[in-house]
């Protein structure tokens, strides 16, 4: 695994007038219930984890599982109750004001579900904001924020006031604003769920495609499982601030840790989730077709030309080096038998 | 008994009411009860009952306790005079070098810190009067008047009224654009041909020393309150009794305070103008989103940059409604603390309306209003301007404002030069017109109103004895007629039928503080014409509001013409009626019906408006006509937001009545005016102030904790 960004050690985020002494008579035995009871509510409650650079950590949960409450505890909005956690091995907990607004000035990049854009600044003025606010001159920040504006593809509507603009192309003008001072971390929270569907879609693949391009570190909010799926390259999974499961979507899809996890799982079209790899048979086998798949393929995408094959279809990897086989079998029982054995 | 549980609530009010009147009924009135006038009250009578508490002396006429309560707190007004009389000339004397004398002086601290400020008020009002209208006092007090004696010359000349004219359409025009600079342009030609240059200029200086520093006082406040919960705590009452308090009453504390003139002027209008202002911050403050906030931080924002470029920006509409607030207080106190000796428009309306010189007054009243549309205007415009980054503009283009303003600057002072071999030997109008030099139409209005009087005479006079015999003493009778326990019982059940025990508590707090003061009887009346003024306020204005309502532009019609009616000072109100009317009631219920109808219109359409287009097309679909509409769905659910406009308007009406104590009525605004040429006034005019806004506040009470429950009772809250 590469560097690791953002680590997590047991972080618990309590509200509540007395909630670190709580915590600390809990001895890490963190109980919602009983903290309700004395008036504490449990926002995060033991969660550890890392995320690596480069990597897109998305976390999923229903409203209240405590999922907005952890990012900004890493992002430091609040201040998480216990635990520690590090940015590029920095303690944030430790940063002081002052180190803490350099760091945010520097490396950090955050996006709103209700893109909380500055009503009285205009969209090119929204982007240059954090410029500005790091002292930058005026005309390079606004030189900076045009860049941005055709990222963004809002081009020609710069001088546009956000109450002016679209829900979608808000939410671009929040994702240029947190671009803008070119971070290496970058928070979504819940940026695309205040969206007609079918403007979530077309924003989610521009945000695909704007990943591949600045390969930043991400840790991304939805409630949205399909979503998660489709965005991340790991994902945390969170109940009443428990992170439940925290794994790649296709461990996720074929290995639900807890029922819960199940639940969100059953509906899943697996053909979409999983690649050729997970479903794969790794024992080597000689009895095979002509056709040959790479590995890292979606099954949707070439279950077709594999369920026409009479013979047992190898596997490939990008050198072209055979690395498994898959029967056509196989992706008949994934594709309609996985649901019912729930494997 | 089934109609006794279908409306338990009404029959609740219905019982209230039928012992409010058993007891009205039952409780006669005492033999030797008089309204008493004018200065009978301090004459010692040997009929009065006298007691001793804390030392002071009252006296009073004792009746029998349920008719009226004895005035326990009648040591109340001599007690805070005694204290600010003490803490300004005995309180912790100290030390303090003297400049002139050039030696130590002992002072009390207050008395020190009150010089003080006094002095440095004095040199902000006098450096931009001197500016505005030449002098030398501002020299004098960098130098000496020997400094002055030896170079003469120093003296500020003064800029002509053609380059203060130009300057003002010229920052107007890049302000706000042609329009705004066309009206300051006139309004500041208009006001020096008709030779009222120098009061507005002096009126001008007032402003804008009080304006920037209520708006800086309010802002910061509102501020540390948002801050801190503690701080909010500590203000809001104050904030609260500050809302409903009469202008009147502060200026008679002032004068002790801070003696008299235009500094103790902008003392006390930064005391009436700052609560608004805080309490528009907080509120502008508390409405932002978090995750806006969230974003200032995650930008990197220090606290300060936090607060200047995201909090402050995103309050900006409630913060301006604030600014907007505190130019129209300004001016209202422009004039009405002409009592208290400022200089300007104010103290020249005043004495016009005194000398019954309607034509006078008029003009005056008319120079006022047109300055406070004006900065109002401005005010807005520079909060919404908006900088341009991408023109490339020449040296010119970016600079033209100022280069216009050199070159009418210049041009202005060659005028003026012109002028002195024009005008040789008479004044110079090129350089200022003085006063009541200039073209005057104060005649005209006066033929005007003289006409109208011959003409109308009988009829004017015909209603005005119809209103005040047959409705009015009638009115204020019933009113004198309650019995003080009914009232207390009346006021006290419905606190509790509409809040529960919490809001009757309050109430009776505050009632029991009206009725054990001395001013009993004189707080009824103000409650008689304030209801009187209400009650009609209200009906125009619900109907006023409704029917504009119809049409979207009439709509916004009326609620420019509110705005603009709202900038005018409260006393211009009198001039018209004063013209019609003379010195009677009629008059000033005249003019409370007039200011406080505009509230009642204004919230009646914001009202209605701010019911959801979705109920207004679900109803169109269920097939009801506009009637039906308006009665059904609209006034039920528009009827908290117009609760709320009831609310302002009895303020509105009250603040009025008080005024109106300046053309002569029998209620507690008489003694508060009173009050301003006693030397012992400033206790008394202090509790009569605090009695008014009590009796503000219970109703606001009252309506606010309805409201709130109605408002979630319909889900809208």
């Amino acid at each position: 695994m590469s560097e690791t960004v953002i680590k997590c050690e047991s972080v618990y985020k309590i509200f509540g007038e007395n909630a670190k002494k709580m915590l600390e008579e809990s001895n890490g035995n963190v109980d919602a219930k009983t903290f309700q009871e004395k008036g504490c509510i449990v926002g995060v409650n033991n969660a550890s984890f890392e995320v690596a650079k480069g990597e897109m950590l998305v976390v999923m949960g229903l409203s209240g599982s405590g999922k907005s409450t952890l990012l900004r505890c890493i992002s430091r909005l609040t201040d998480a109750t216990g635990g520690k956690i590090f940015i590029e091995g920095q303690d944030l907990l430790e940063l002081n004001n002052k180190e803490l607004i350099e760091l945010r000035r520097s490396k950090m990049g955050m996006v709103f579900q209700s893109f909380a854009l500055l009503p009285h600044k205009t969209v090119v003025e929204n982007i240059a904001f954090p410029l500005q606010i790091k002292g930058t001159k005026t005309e390079d920040s606004i030189n900076r924020a045009m860049e941005m504006v055709k990222l963004v593809g809002l081009d020609g509507r710069e001088n546009y006031f956000p109450r002016e603009l679209s829900g979608g192309q808000q939410q671009r003008v929040g994702i240029a604003r947190s671009l803008a001072v070119e971070p290496d971390i970058w928070f979504l929270d819940e940026p695309f769920s205040a969206l007609d569907p079918l403007i979530r879609k077309e924003m989610q693949d521009e945000f695909l495609r704007l990943q591949e391009k600045l390969q930043k570190t991400i840790m991304f909010i939805t409630h949205d499982f399909d979503e998660a799926l489709k965005l991340a390259d790991r994902i945390a999974i969170m109940k009443d601030g428990i992170i439940e499961q925290l794994d790649t979507p296709a461990n996720i899809v074929l290995n639900p840790a807890t029922e819960y996890v199940r639940k969100f799982t059953e509906e899943v079209p697996r053909e979409k989730v999983l690649v050729i790899e997970d479903v794969m048979d790794t024992t080597s086998n000689d009895n095979l077709g002509d056709l040959k798949v790479l590995k890292d393929e979606i099954i949707e995408n070439v279950a077709e030309k594999i369920l026409t094959q009479e013979k047992i279809v190898a596997v490939v990897d990008s050198e072209n080096n055979i690395v498994g086989s898959i029967k056509p079998s196989k992706i008949i029982d994934t594709v309609f038998g996985g649901r019912k054995n729930g494997s | 008994m089934d109609y006794l549980k279908k409306y338990p609530k009404l029959f609740q009010w219905l019982f209230l009411l039928v012992v409010f009147f058993a007891l009205c009924f039952a409780i006669d009135v005492p033999e030797t009860y008089k309204f008493i006038r004018g200065q009978a009250e301090f004459v010692k009578d040997p009929n009065q009952s006298v007691y001793f508490f804390l030392g002071k002396e009252v006296r009073y006429y004792a009746f029998d306790v349920f008719w009226r309560l004895p005035p326990l707190l009648g040591w109340l007004p001599i007690w805070i005079n005694d204290s600010l009389f003490f803490l300004m000339n005995e309180w912790m004397p100290m030390e303090f070098w003297n400049e002139d004398t050039q030696e130590f002086k002992t002072r009390p601290i207050l008395l020190q810190i009150s010089r003080n400020l006094t002095a440095f008020m004095t040199f902000l009002i006098e450096l931009i009067r001197e500016i505005l209208l030449g002098g030398l006092e501002t020299i004098v007090a960098f130098t000496s008047w020997d400094f002055i004696d030896a170079y003469p010359w120093l003296e500020l000349p003064g800029l002509p009224w053609t380059i203060v004219a130009a300057g003002a359409a010229i920052l107007s025009y890049k302000l706000s654009g042609k329009g705004l600079a066309l009206f300051a342009g006139l309004t500041m030609i208009y006001i020096s041909i008709f030779g009222q240059w120098k009061p507005s200029m002096q009126t001008l200086s007032f402003i804008l020393v009080a304006a920037p520093l209520s708006f800086i006082f309010g802002l910061g406040l509102g501020i540390a309150a948002y801050k801190s919960k503690r701080v909010e705590k500590a203000l809001y009452p104050i904030l609260l009794v500050m809302q409903t308090m009469p202008q009147y009453a502060v200026l008679v504390p002032a004068l002790v305070l801070f003696g008299v003139g235009d500094h103790a002027a902008v003392i006390i209008t930064m005391v009436v103008a700052v609560p608004p202002m805080i309490l528009l911050t907080i509120l502008g403050l508390r409405a932002i989103p978090p995750e806006v906030i969230e974003a200032g931080r995650m930008s990197g924002c220090t606290n300060w940059q936090l607060m200047l470029k995201v909090l402050i920006p995103t309050a900006r509409r409630d913060i301006l409604i604030g600014v907007n607030q505190v130019i129209m207080v300004c001016f209202s106190m422009a004039v009405i603390s002409a009592f208290i000796g400022a200089k300007g428009l104010g103290f020249n309306l005043l004495l016009a309306l005194n000398q019954l010189n309607i034509g006078l007054a008029l003009e005056a009243g008319l120079c006022i209003s047109l300055i406070a549309i004006l900065l109002d205007k401005m005010s807005l415009a520079w909060a919404n301007k908006q900088t341009d980054y991408f023109g490339n503009l020449t040296f010119f283009q970016r600079n033209k404002n100022v280069i216009f303003f050199a070159a009418s600057f210049v041009i202005g002072i060659i005028l003026a030069y012109v002028g002195t071999f024009i005008f040789k030997g008479s004044f110079n109008y090129l350089f200022e017109i003085p006063h009541n030099k200039g073209i005057s139409t104060a005649d005209f209005w006066n033929k005007g109103v003289d006409w109208i009087f011959d003409t109308f005479f009988v009829y004017i006079k015909a209603f005005n004895t119809w209103l005040i015999q047959d409705v009015l003493q009638p009115m204020r009778a019933l009113y004198l007629r309650m019995p003080a326990v009914a009232t207390l019982v009346l006021a006290v059940g419905a606190g509790y039928l509409i809040g529960g025990i919490r809001s009757a508590l309050v109430v009776a707090g505050l009632t029991l503080f009206i009725a054990l003061s001395p001013w009993w009887d004189r707080a009824l009346v103000t409650l008689y014409m304030a209801t009187f003024g209400v009650v009609i306020s209200c009906l125009i204005g619900f109907t006023v509001g409704t029917l504009c309502f119809q049409n979207k532009k009439s709509a916004a019609f009326m609620l420019g013409v509110c705005d603009i009616f709202q900038t005018f000072p409260s006393f211009v109100y009198l001039i018209p009626v004063m013209m019609l009317f003379g010195i009677t009631d009629t008059s000033v219920l005249i003019a409370v019906i007039v200011y406080a109808t505009i509230p009642a219109t204004r919230y009646t359409i914001e009202g209605l408006r701010s019911v959801p287009v979705g109920l207004h097309e679900a109803a169109t679909m269920s097939g009801v006509n506009k009637l039906q509409r308006l009665t059904k769905i609209e006034f039920p659910l528009a009827f908290p937001h117009m609760m709320l406009g009831i609310n302002q308007t009895i303020v509105f009406a009250l603040f009025m009545v008080i005024i109106g104590a300046f053309i002569g009525t029998e209620d507690l605004g008489q003694y508060i005016l009173k009050a301003l040429s006693d030397k012992n006034g400033a206790g008394i005019g202090l509790t009569l102030g605090i009695c008014v806004a009590f009796i503000g506040l219970i109703f606001d009470n009252l309506i606010r904790t309805w409201v709130e429950k109605r408002k979630k009772h319909l889900g809208i809250a």
